[in-house]
């Protein structure tokens, strides 16, 4: 089911969370709303899922107007950060929780958690408590909760936000199979670049409660539409009026007349990947990605001079 | 290092000395004095049919105070905590004013109240109701006086929980009421026994408002704690000290059933 959000906007007393918002979310796609704390994402999320009112705009569900509607009656399925784990209940209780409060019967029921349970890959937990689950777990107990209900769609409010690194990417890689599976119109919410770019078809970039770009995650890092996209999506550096990706800066040993002068200050070796940091002639900063076998080639070492050569460079209209 | 267990040593000591004279000593009197007047004379005042009818009063007016203030107390949590609306910081500061308000004074403002010329007093007798010197007077100075016990345990609970849990119920399709009663008063449930004991356990105790609503009436509107002070005024030691030593028992009984609660609390 597809969703829309039309020119929302929303306020907390002084501060602008949604500046006239307008955003697509096609059906069966996995959307992200990324940005830096404060961009409005999480807000958005809770106002699709009707956590929060919009003081002007529209949210269709599925081409329906959700104007006044409560989060139970939207069809939503909606994961937290924190889990929001029901502590006082068994995990098999919080994922028949929604069918319960539907009236299902109790076969059903029964049948239906162990499916989930198994899906989310928590089979021989049903009897615990969330207290005594880790974190990855308690997560997926709360989609499995989510999933319970068919929602129309799904949204995940920094669902690995609170997670270490490795279960991260693990969730991560995870969520992208059950959405290949289930084709349940998703929209994650996420601070991280990486986890956008990985999970998702689309990505909405927010800032200052505003889009600044959407599109396919290849469109953001390729085609970006201003520096800050630019900036966000994948790191830049500034050379002049234009902006350079570190993987596109060609780094001789000898000038060849299109080339400018820089000094090696750090290296970091980062296994396949190199990072170096380089201090330009007119002493702004640079970092340079390269693959351990160019490293090698040039025989870098920290205190070398180079000679460096931007391949793709971004210049935006002011 | 000596010093500083001398230092831990003599903390301790002043602490335990410090109950021991202000709490346990006053207690321990009241046992050896009824052990000493002679257990039948304290049975038999025990025993006594107003006795019995001032403990069934007692009984009763907790039976009415205690439900009235746990209702008042879970909604006036959940609506500090978890609403916006004008005046909510007085209503706040409203709560805890039992607190600091003199039962006297409390019993004094209702016999102003339902008295003779006071606002409610002339039109209530001109319909046939009995306020002061009958049940209803002292039900209202019991439920003043412990209006604010389940409140103040239960609103840093619900803060703790925060929100998150009843809206996740929310999205899962639950109303307002489903999500109270499935997860919000679950969350709750040690903090709001907590304040049970506690407003029962006040309740009984209560003393100074009823003295002045109720007008003391043996075998009619009196309680435990007036039979107390009854029995006193007319120098039956041995009636005032069995029935002091009843309440204590129930006191102690209270105390043990909190310290059986309070670990539970943290795991809710």
């Amino acid at each position: 089911m597809s969703i829309s959000a039309l020119n929302v906007s929303k306020r907390f007393g002084d501060f602008v969370a949604l500046d006239d918002v307008s955003v697509e979310v096609e059906t069966g796609s996995l959307t992200a709303l990324l940005g830096p704390s404060g961009s409005g994402k999480s807000t958005l999320l809770r106002v699709i899922a009707g956590l929060e009112t919009p003081d002007s705009g529209q949210i269709r569900i599925a081409d329906e107007p959700m104007d006044g509607r409560a989060p139970q009656d939207r069809g939503v399925g909606f994961v937290f950060q924190h889990y929001a784990a029901f502590k006082h209940m068994t995990v098999h209780d919080n994922i028949a929780f929604g069918m319960k409060i539907r009236k299902r019967p109790r076969a059903e029921i029964k049948a239906r958690v162990a499916e989930l349970l198994e899906l989310v890959q928590l089979q021989g937990l049903a009897e615990r408590y969330p207290s005594q689950l880790s974190g990855g777990q308690r997560q997926r107990m709360g989609l499995a909760r989510a999933l319970a209900v068919d929602p129309k769609v799904l949204l995940l409010d920094e669902p690995f936000g609170a997670l270490d690194a490795r279960v991260r990417s693990e969730l991560r890689i995870w969520l992208r199979r059950l959405h290949d599976e289930t084709h349940t119109t998703t929209v994650i919410v996420t601070h991280d670049q990486e986890e956008a770019m990985e999970v998702a078809d689309r990505v909405v970039l927010m800032q200052h409660g505003r889009v600044e770009q959407s599109g396919p995650p290849l469109e953001l890092y390729e085609r970006p539409a201003n520096p800050f996209v630019m900036s966000f999506v994948g790191q830049a550096n500034r050379i002049g009026d234009g902006w350079v990706r570190p993987h596109d800066v060609q780094v001789l040993l000898e000038p060849n007349g299109t080339t400018r002068e820089a000094l090696v200050s750090r290296l970091v070796h980062l296994g396949f990947e190199v990072r170096a940091e380089l201090v330009r002639d007119d002493g702004t900063p640079l970092s340079v990605q390269l693959t351990r076998d160019e490293a090698e080639r040039l025989e870098l070492e920290a205190g070398q001079i180079v000679y460096i050569r931007p391949t793709r460079e971004t210049v935006f209209g002011s | 290092m000596p010093s500083a267990a001398l230092r831990r040593w003599s903390v301790r000591s002043v602490a335990l000395g410090y109950l021991l004279v202000v709490l346990m000593g006053p207690l321990a009197m009241l046992f050896w004095r009824v052990w000493a007047e002679g257990l039948g004379q304290a049975w038999s005042a025990v025993t006594e049919a107003d006795t019995l009818h001032a403990f069934q009063v007692t009984l009763e007016i907790a039976a009415i105070a205690v439900p009235l203030n746990t209702i008042f107390g879970v909604v006036c949590g959940l609506a500090i905590v978890r609403r916006r609306f004008p005046g909510k910081g007085l209503v706040n500061a409203f709560v805890d004013l039992p607190l600091a308000l003199s039962p006297v004074v409390v019993g004094l403002s209702l016999f102003l109240l339902y008295g003779r010329t006071g606002w409610f007093g002339p039109w209530l007798t001109d319909h046939g109701v009995r306020v002061l010197f009958a049940l209803p007077s002292m039900v209202l100075a019991t439920v003043f006086v412990s209006v604010p016990y389940v409140a103040r345990e239960v609103i840093p609970t619900l803060r703790e929980i925060g929100d998150e849990q009843e809206q996740a119920a929310h999205t899962l399709g639950a109303s307002g009421w489903q999500t109270f009663w499935r997860i919000t008063l679950p969350s709750i449930r040690w903090a709001v026994i907590y304040g049970v004991v506690v407003t029962t356990a006040r309740c009984l105790g209560e003393y100074g408002a009823v003295a002045i609503v109720s007008g003391s009436i043996s075998g009619r509107t009196e309680t435990a704690t007036l039979r107390v002070q009854d029995y006193y005024e007319n120098i039956d030691q041995a009636g005032s000290f069995g029935v002091s030593l009843v309440l204590a028992l129930i006191a102690i009984a209270v105390l043990v059933l909190m310290t059986l609660l309070k670990p539970k609390e943290g795991t809710a």
